[in-house]
């Protein structure tokens, strides 16, 4: 018995010159939510697909809840996915596709209105897809993924065209799932969404890992900051010079100072300052967010 | 592959699709059955590219099926275009990788398709049939067309193997359109290129060249339908008809197993 949903080993897809994904290797426990994240076009759906069986690597391996990806008629009967975007055919109803998809599968009938009403579309599901919103279709796609009653849900941008409060539902939902033992493998361009619920991040950059592991070891490995702000902006180039003086890297950015500290030295940067006659409007000290790291990661800012 | 056919079937029996098809099948069958009866004295002939089938041919055990014989082509074209609509869309809605997620033997996919539009297909002819030869029946005493022979055993015998005839020849315009949807992955490209190929390509190739008949691929599967005809024997249009058949279906299976789906 594996105790990894996904296991991934020198993965890589090639299209004509091009490296969509060159040579990854990761790993996701189960039972835990991971985000999935790179920036456009760094092989985050290529990947996915190759691990659903729907497009074949270049070269390696990939293992999905212990069965190998070149037969993913042993594993794909306990994965929900939806990937770039709910797909359904538009003249039928919501119900009607998921019907489909339910004969395919040979998964219970009853569970297709079960969905509907779990995904908020139970009173919409006679209409016909093409009438739907997009955070509609985007739910009936959840939906259809959750069929299944999924051992490893994979999501590729499941909060697109989603209100707040359908963000915050799908967040809980994924959450709930991942707390009765499903592993969520989820992509999103909303970092501060991944960052609330995941466990686990993997990151990709041009096709390849830049991070794979538990999301506190990736925020552990960033330096925090303390942000300083004076009521005399005069002032802020001398809270520079005390920072480097004392060996931190300081740099003035939208009306404040920004220095590469722990937390701890913040209340001997306010002495100091008091000391110098400065008066500090604001001193707060800021552990980097995820999308701060993403992007210092993958170099996009 | 059980689990393929009933959600096939689901998609299949939508009504604008289910009723726009027989709709268009049975205007087809009505008027070209209708036509040999109405204009059986017209000097331009009552049945395909002026032909003339006259009250001798009518009256003999296999009359009642000769409209429907004659439809047979129409009802080929009609399929090509549920089949190829039908298997080309999942690539232009981006359905087919939620199919391949639920089903990931394309095999099975393919077959599942192919016997569920079959199944389509013989309803259609079915009824085709049914309505194909009651118009025969109720037109014939006013066309002075004797109907004694028709529902002899020869009569019964002439109507299986022309229902056989034209099953043969509509399934393999069917696999001809889902070829194409799975060659061109657009259903309004597949579509296009097959009409036109057969209505007006094809016939075009044989006005120029009147041997070309022997050979193309409509032509063979039109004299299926009609259990041969006088200069392309029923032997040959089986054997030319289903060469091209299996050769596009094995070119197509091979492509559908191992390409991509990245759309």
């Amino acid at each position: 018995m594996t105790n990894t949903a996904i296991s991934v080993s020198d993965l890589s897809k090639k299209y004509d010159d091009r490296l969509a994904v060159s040579h990854i290797n990761f790993e996701v426990p189960l039972g835990i939510v991971c985000g999935f994240v790179g920036p456009n076009g760094s092989g985050k759906t290529t990947t996915m697909r190759m691990l659903l069986g729907l497009i074949t690597p270049t070269t390696g391996q990939g293992h999905i809840l212990g069965e190998p990806i070149e037969h993913p008629e042993k594993y794909l009967s306990r994965v929900g996915a939806m990937i770039e975007g709910p797909a359904f055919y538009p003249a039928l109803s919501g119900y009607e596709n998921l019907m489909v998809l339910a004969k395919l599968g040979g998964f219970p009938v009853e569970r297709v209105q079960q969905l509907l009403d779990k995904v908020g579309l139970g009173d919409r599901g006679k209409s016909k897809f093409k009438t739907y919103s997009l955070g509609m279709k985007q739910r009936l796609g959840i939906a259809a993924a959750l069929l299944p009653d999924p051992k490893l849900l994979m999501l590729d941008e499941p909060t697109n065209g989603l209100d707040p409060e359908g963000i915050q539902e799908v967040r809980a939902l994924l959450r709930d799932l991942a707390n009765d033992g499903t592993t969520v493998f989820v992509s999103s361009h909303l970092l501060s969404e991944l960052e609330i619920i995941s466990d686990y991040i993997v990151m990709l950059r041009k096709g390849e890992i830049v991070f794979a592991g538990p999301i506190g070891e990736l925020m552990a490995q960033q330096q925090p900051t303390i942000i300083a702000k004076s009521l005399n902006e005069a002032d802020l180039v001398r809270i520079v010079e005390i920072s480097e003086r004392a060996g931190h890297h300081a740099v003035i950015r939208d009306d404040s100072v920004h220095i590469l500290a722990e937390m701890d030295w913040a209340p001997v940067l306010n002495r100091a300052a008091f000391e110098a006659g400065i008066t500090l409007a604001q001193l707060a000290p800021q552990l980097p967010n995820l999308e701060e790291t993403f992007f210092e990661m993958t170099g996009d800012k | 592959m059980f689990n393929v056919v009933k959600a096939e079937l689901r998609k299949l029996r939508r009504p604008t699709l289910f009723f726009g098809t027989i709709g268009s099948a049975l205007f087809f069958t009505g008027l070209i059955t209708s036509f040999i009866y109405l204009m059986i004295d017209s000097p331009q002939g009552n049945g395909d590219r002026g032909r003339t089938i006259g009250r001798e041919v009518l009256t003999l055990a296999s009359g009642s099926v000769n409209g429907f014989a004659s439809v047979g082509g129409f009802l080929g074209i009609i399929a090509l275009c549920v089949f190829a609509a039908q298997t080309a869309q999942e690539y232009t809605y981006g359905t087919l990788r939620n199919l391949l997620i639920r089903q990931p033997g394309r095999m099975k996919i393919l077959f599942g398709k192919f016997i569920s539009m079959m199944l389509f297909a013989l309803v259609m002819i079915t009824i085709a049939a049914f309505v194909s030869v009651g118009i025969s029946y109720m037109l014939a005493p006013g066309a002075e067309v004797n109907t004694d022979l028709w529902f002899t055993t020869d009569g019964f015998q002439a109507i299986f193997s022309t229902y056989i005839n034209v099953t043969i020849s509509v399934v393999a315009f069917g696999i001809v359109g889902m070829v194409l949807g799975l060659l061109m992955r657009s259903p309004i490209s597949a579509i296009s290129f097959g009409v036109l190929w057969l209505l007006i390509v094809e016939n075009l190739l044989i006005a120029v060249k009147s041997s070309w008949q022997s050979w193309l691929p409509g032509a063979q599967l039109n004299a299926i339908a009609s259990g041969g005809l006088v200069d392309l024997t029923y032997k040959h249009a089986l054997a030319v008809g289903g060469i091209y058949v299996s050769v596009g279906a094995i070119i197509a299976s091979i492509l559908f197993v191992r390409r991509d789906v990245a759309n």
